[in-house]
């Protein structure tokens, strides 16, 4: 028995003596609010206090800790209070899952240094990663506990800092996929491939079945329904537990159901492996074996868009530049790797998992397994981060699966290693071509051709193929376009969506050609951009004629800090400026996009918000109750949220295309308009009477007239509620025709981003130096949200410039995969922008993958400015910019 | 009793620590910041857990100063030293993260060998020796002679890294680390490079110079430690030639840079870490 002090109270414990403690305390002794992101600690997810230093805790043998003090985040020290109160003031915690151990570190850092500056928090700091907040909001949190109490905002509508509604759970550590489990659960372990593409045989399965601790092994024979799916229903070609040949590294060929308390041990697994040849690029797979029989040259899609006549009029101008641009795989990296647990209630697969998509996952759980739809419910645990990945299913129909063959329940936690060699990356891409501006610097034609490498499956590949050619453009006046992407198969890991969904990848061809394209037009880059920037009126390259297009107000808004940030760094060696601008329509492109929302008030006198919009740290929990506090006239403090849950929320869509705060925010609009018309309805009260609750007492104010209607007293309409009124609401949008020509986004987003950054020319590395961000958000829901969103989309665009490429077999964790780290992301000012879009509610437009757009390629241009150097492949290593600056 | 109390211990003393090494079959553990990377829910196999004997800990100055295996860089980067130890101070502070630092070892750096280990340049600058135990005696290697390869030391079955000793000539002139990683925390160093240099009357006395990641093992680069002995100071930086640096290097390519970026990086490291290791000894 271990015996050890637990935040204050003392504890024994039976467990290995150098079984993790992160283990111990999460297994055995329920502590699930420390997070285990890698266990290696490259993360600092897990870290607790031990004797009140900051240690891993999946780094410490369980039998250290006896008779010693440790402090996990279900303690409470003074310091932490602090800190807590701060991180929820200063929107320091976003999708929460690195927030245990950010406030333990930061807790040690101030019983050490009480009021520590913004380089001392950075340095404590430095061995926690974040994938959200992009840091500063973490630094100006914690320096802001050493200077005092931070004071909560917690009412308001539209426009309003409010903090997260959910954000109390987050400080507590909330919980995730892997956080909750019904007792007696089985523990499932998936086989993966160790090739890119082999064919493989089972063996004995009988005798590996009769092994110690294995409850029950499944492979592809056993899958009930149809062993394929994609999120494009209509591309369904990937297996859930792939019968051979594998065609990607680390894809599921067996699972096994071990009892609940043993250790589970693939190593004697029978299985055969023959490895095959395997296609790793798009250039060898357009003319190599087809991975997918019904595909002809292993293409999945071709995306087009063609108006006018490019080459002619690039024939016809006076200025053309040509390039090229290449991208790797980049991994999402989110900090909670995929995990969740599944039972049957009665005669329903019950599943709770990390999801961007619940509904999408219950019609992909039920048709792998063979059930009705109406037989599977998906509970969206809190999710540590997605960005796109956690769109796909991964586990859901492997511990569905498990659970509908043995009757049990049971549960499954992907190791860092097995969440990124099996879920989907970024697409690869390989692009050219291009653009020409007349005499006076006005684009005349674009001329693109984009290869994307989208790896073994479809996922979202016919998606990044049909985005990319209509914003390719970029938000400027392009009369004669040509834009092709193709999505090509190879052995690869499944590329699939990654906020943006190719645009980024586009963005960093198209932007830095107009560095290339200003300076022979001999006008200032930003200039050039302000110059050609789309207005209202003016035709996108698909002939959607555009309003509310933000992108001038945007630039011009830079134009004061690009003067400033040119003057800084003149006549300084290394020093140079960048700006790079985006588009983003939101939500699906040219196809049906609907969300559903359910607002009522109970009979106990809370408004109770369905909330079926998940949130994955964005903060669409608070923004769309925002919006409906607004729209129905009573208070956030009275709000309930429900869901997401497929068995209690309408389906308000995938958290995906930057859709959320337009489609469901819409959606919540209407829903509470309309529980408010029905509440002046039953009182028979004008528009303008003044809603309030006191207890079960729904108050309507009109005028000096005052009416009570006791909620407790009406009976509970279908939905449970006293009243209650639900909404949807879908994205006028149009087909795109064989020319990519049509109206496929309902409401578009814009920005731009200017980098100031340092260039040390002899090791070929960069410091960045400040990012001033302008984006146009409609309207701004909550304003610290919203900085929390642009924060975090340009620390993943750093990382995608400057350090970002998973490479299969060779960056599968977090110390050779790199992304940015405290430090690594500069002081960012956020410039919000309001040009209201009709279609948006109250005006505002999407944010969450805008934001990573104009960064990557914004670096790159100011790299060029401080030393000529033309980076045209990305991640800019250190040893790639130096071999770009070779005379 | 649980089976897996034959699985671990934690002697509080060394003579008990090496009967059990002397046993065999037991795996030291120190830090666990390399053991746990790549293991399961709990170690396997015997574990003999070092941290327990509170000798094998601290700073010590005698005779020079002798640094207990299990000193965590943490302890290391807090203690008070003199400044031939800046260095490796400087390294204590860039090995993982602060949670890292708290619970990584000195001797654990040096015995898992990686050619990336933090520790290593500046304890090369140092002369540093090790000092292994077993039940058969007390040995001393210079740290050249312990590192044999990437993963691989000079211990023999049964031994116990116990300390590392700086000689007392090593404790004096200035010292300085610089490295090179894509990122700012967190990072496996592309290159980086320990000097440790004593002036006089305005010249340099001695040199040492280590560069780590750019070979199998750290190594000290003695020709160009004695094209900057005998220079005046603000000539040193002058003296450090490329081919002279780069004819001791054997770099290999692998996801972090190629080959040659490191070999033409080092360089520039070197002449950094002079520059500021001088720069730091006029302050």
């Amino acid at each position: 028995m271990i015996g050890f002090t637990l935040n204050g109270a003392a504890v024994t414990v039976a467990a290995p003596p150098t079984e993790r403690l992160s283990e111990t305390l999460r297994e055995r002794l329920g502590m699930v609010g420390t997070k285990v992101g890698c266990d290696a600690g490259d993360c600092g997810a897990c870290t607790v206090l031990l004797d009140g230093k900051a240690v891993c805790a999946c780094l410490t043998p369980a039998a250290r800790v006896a008779g010693r003090q440790v402090t996990t985040i279900e303690g409470a020290t003074p310091e932490l209070a602090r800190l807590r109160a701060s991180f929820l003031a200063l929107g320091a915690a976003q999708c929460g899952i690195c927030t245990p151990g950010m406030l333990l570190t930061a807790a040690e850092l101030l019983t050490r240094t009480p009021q520590p500056t913004a380089p001392e928090v950075e340095t404590a700091l430095g061995g926690v990663l974040c994938r959200c907040t992009g840091y500063r909001s973490i630094i100006a949190a914690v320096v802001a506990a050493g200077q005092g109490a931070a004071a909560p905002v917690t009412e308001g509508g539209v426009g309003a800092s409010v903090q997260r509604l959910d954000g109390a759970a987050k400080i507590a550590g909330d919980s995730f996929g892997a956080d909750a489990w019904p007792p007696g659960a089985l523990l499932v372990k998936a086989l993966r491939s160790p090739h890119a593409h082999a064919a493989f045989t089972i063996g004995d399965l009988a005798a590996f079945r009769a092994r110690a601790g294995v409850v029950a092994v499944f492979t592809a024979v056993d899958i009930p329904g149809r062993n394929a799916f994609s999120v494009i229903p209509t591309f369904a070609d990937q297996p859930a537990i792939a019968a051979s040949p594998a065609r990607f590294r680390g894809e599921c060929v067996a699972l096994v159901a071990f009892a609940p308390e043993a250790a589970p041990d693939l190593s004697a697994f029978p299985i055969l492996w023959t490895p095959l040849p395997a296609l790793s690029t798009p250039e060898a797979a357009e003319t190599g074996p087809l991975i997918h029989a019904d595909r002809p040259g292993n293409l999945l899609v071709e995306g087009r868009v063609r108006k006018g006549d490019a080459a002619a009029a690039l024939a016809a101008s006076a200025h053309v530049v040509e390039g090229s641009m290449t991208t790797g795989f980049v991994e999402h990296a989110y900090i909670e790797p995929e995990a969740g647990a599944a039972w049957m209630d009665k005669g329903t697969l019950v599943i709770r998992a990390c999801t961007q998509a619940p509904a999408m996952d219950r019609e992909d759980t039920a048709s792998i397994l063979g059930l009705d739809v109406g037989q599977v419910r998906i509970i969206a645990s809190a999710v540590g981060g997605g960005f796109g990945s956690k769109l796909d299913v991964s586990l859901q129909p492997l511990i569905g699966l498990v659970t509908l063959k043995t009757g049990r329940p049971c549960r499954m936690v992907y190791t860092r290693a097995e969440s990124m060699t099996s879920t989907t990356k970024r697409h690869p891409a390989s692009m050219r071509g291009q653009i020409g501006c007349d005499v006076n610097g006005r684009i005349t034609a674009v001329a693109f051709d984009g290869c994307f490498n989208t790896g073994a499956y479809s996922s979202w590949g016919p998606t990044v193929a049909n985005r990319v050619p209509v914003h390719v453009s970029g938000p400027y006046l392009t009369p004669n376009i040509t834009a092709t992407a193709r999505a090509i198969h190879t052995h690869g890991p499944v590329s699939g969506a990654f906020r943006g969904f190719g645009v980024p990848q586009g963005a960093l061809w198209q932007e830095t050609l107009f560095d290339r394209l200003a300076d022979m037009a001999g006008i200032d880059r930003l200039e050039f951009r302000i110059l050609n920037a789309l207005r209202d009126g003016d035709a996108s390259a698909t002939g959607q004629v555009l309003r509310a297009t933000g992108i001038h107000d945007c630039l011009t808004a830079l134009r004061p800090h690009w003067t400033r940030a040119l003057g800084d760094a003149r006549d300084q060696p290394g020093r140079g400026v960048g700006v790079a601008a985006c588009w983003y329509g939101c939500g699906n492109t040219a196809l049906p996009n609907p969300s559903t929302i359910r607002i009522g008030l109970s009979q106990d006198g809370k408004v109770v918000l369905h909330q079926g919009a998940t949130d994955i740290g964005q903060g669409s929990n608070t923004v769309i109750a925002q919006i409906a506090a607004e729209a129905l006239g009573l208070p956030l403090s009275a709000f309930r949220l429900v869901g997401p849950d497929t068995a209690l929320t309408p389906d308000a869509g995938k958290t995906s295309a930057s859709r959320q705060t337009f489609v469901s925010g819409r959606a919540a609009k209407a829903a509470a308009e309309a529980l408010r018309a029905a509440i002046l309805l039953r009182a028979n009260a004008g528009q303008g009477a003044r809603l309030a609750l006191a207890g079960s007492d729904l108050v309507l104010r009109d005028g000096a007239a005052e009416t009570r209607i006791d909620l407790s007293a009406l009976p509970p309409d279908r939905f449970g509620q006293a009243i209650s009124a639900e909404a949807t609401y879908d994205p006028p949008t149009t087909r795109l025709d064989a020319d990519g020509q049509g109206a496929p986004y309902a409401v578009y987003g814009y920005g731009a981003q200017l980098v100031e950054l340092a260039v040390d020319r002899a090791l070929g590395t960069v410091t960045l130096l400040k990012i001033t961000a302008a984006h146009d958000l409609g309207r701004v829901i909550n304003p610290i949200l919203a900085r929390g969103q642009i924060e975090g989309g340009i620390a993943q665009g750093i990382g995608l410039a400057l350090m970002e490429e998973y490479l299969p077999g060779r960056t599968e964790n977090l110390h050779d995969y790199l992304i940015p780290t405290f430090g690594d992301v500069p002081p960012i000012e956020s410039l919000l922008i309001e040009v209201p879009d009709p279609e948006g509610p109250y005006g505002a437009k999407g944010l969450g993958e805008h934001v990573l757009i104009p960064t990557a390629p914004a670096i790159l241009n100011a790299i060029r400015h401080a030393t000529g150097a033309e980076i045209t492949r990305v991640p800019a290593l250190p040893h790639r910019v130096r071999e770009a600056l070779r005379p | 009793m649980p089976a897996y109390a034959q699985s671990y211990a934690r002697p509080e003393t060394l003579p008990e620590a090496l009967r059990l090494m002397a046993d065999g079959g037991w795996l030291p553990l120190a830090g666990g910041t390399d053991l746990y990377p790549g293991a399961g829910p709990a170690l396997a196999g015997r574990v003999l857990d070092l941290t327990g004997m509170a000798g094998l800990t601290g700073l010590l100055r005698q005779d020079g100063l002798r640094i207990g295996a299990t000193t965590s860089w943490a302890d290391i980067m807090a203690a008070d030293l003199p400044s031939g130890l800046w260095a490796l101070q400087q390294a204590a502070g860039m090995v993982g993260g602060r949670q890292v630092q708290v619970a990584g070892t000195i001797g654990g750096n040096l015995c898992n060998a990686s050619p990336a280990a933090d520790g290593v340049p500046p304890l090369l600058a140092l002369d540093a020796k090790v000092e292994l135990a077993s039940l058969a005696g007390v040995r001393r290697l210079p740290l050249a002679d312990f590192l044999l390869g990437p993963r691989r030391t000079a211990l023999q079955p049964g031994e116990l890294l116990t300390a590392v000793l700086v000689p007392d000539a090593a404790l004096h002139g200035g010292s300085s680390f610089v490295r090179l990683g894509a990122r700012r925390h967190l990072v496996i160093s592309i290159a980086m490079v320990a000097a440790r240099l004593v002036v006089g009357k305005g010249r340099v006395t001695e040199a040492a110079v280590a560069v780590g990641s750019c070979s199998a093992v750290a190594l000290r680069l003695p020709a160009v430690e004695a094209a900057l002995v005998g220079q005046p100071v603000s000539e040193a930086v002058g003296r450090v030639q490329a081919d002279v640096v780069q004819a001791a290097l054997s770099p290999i390519d692998d996801v972090r840079a190629s080959a040659a970026y490191r070999c033409e990086a080092a360089v520039e490291l070197v002449r950094r870490a002079v520059a500021e290791c001088l720069e730091g000894m006029g302050r």
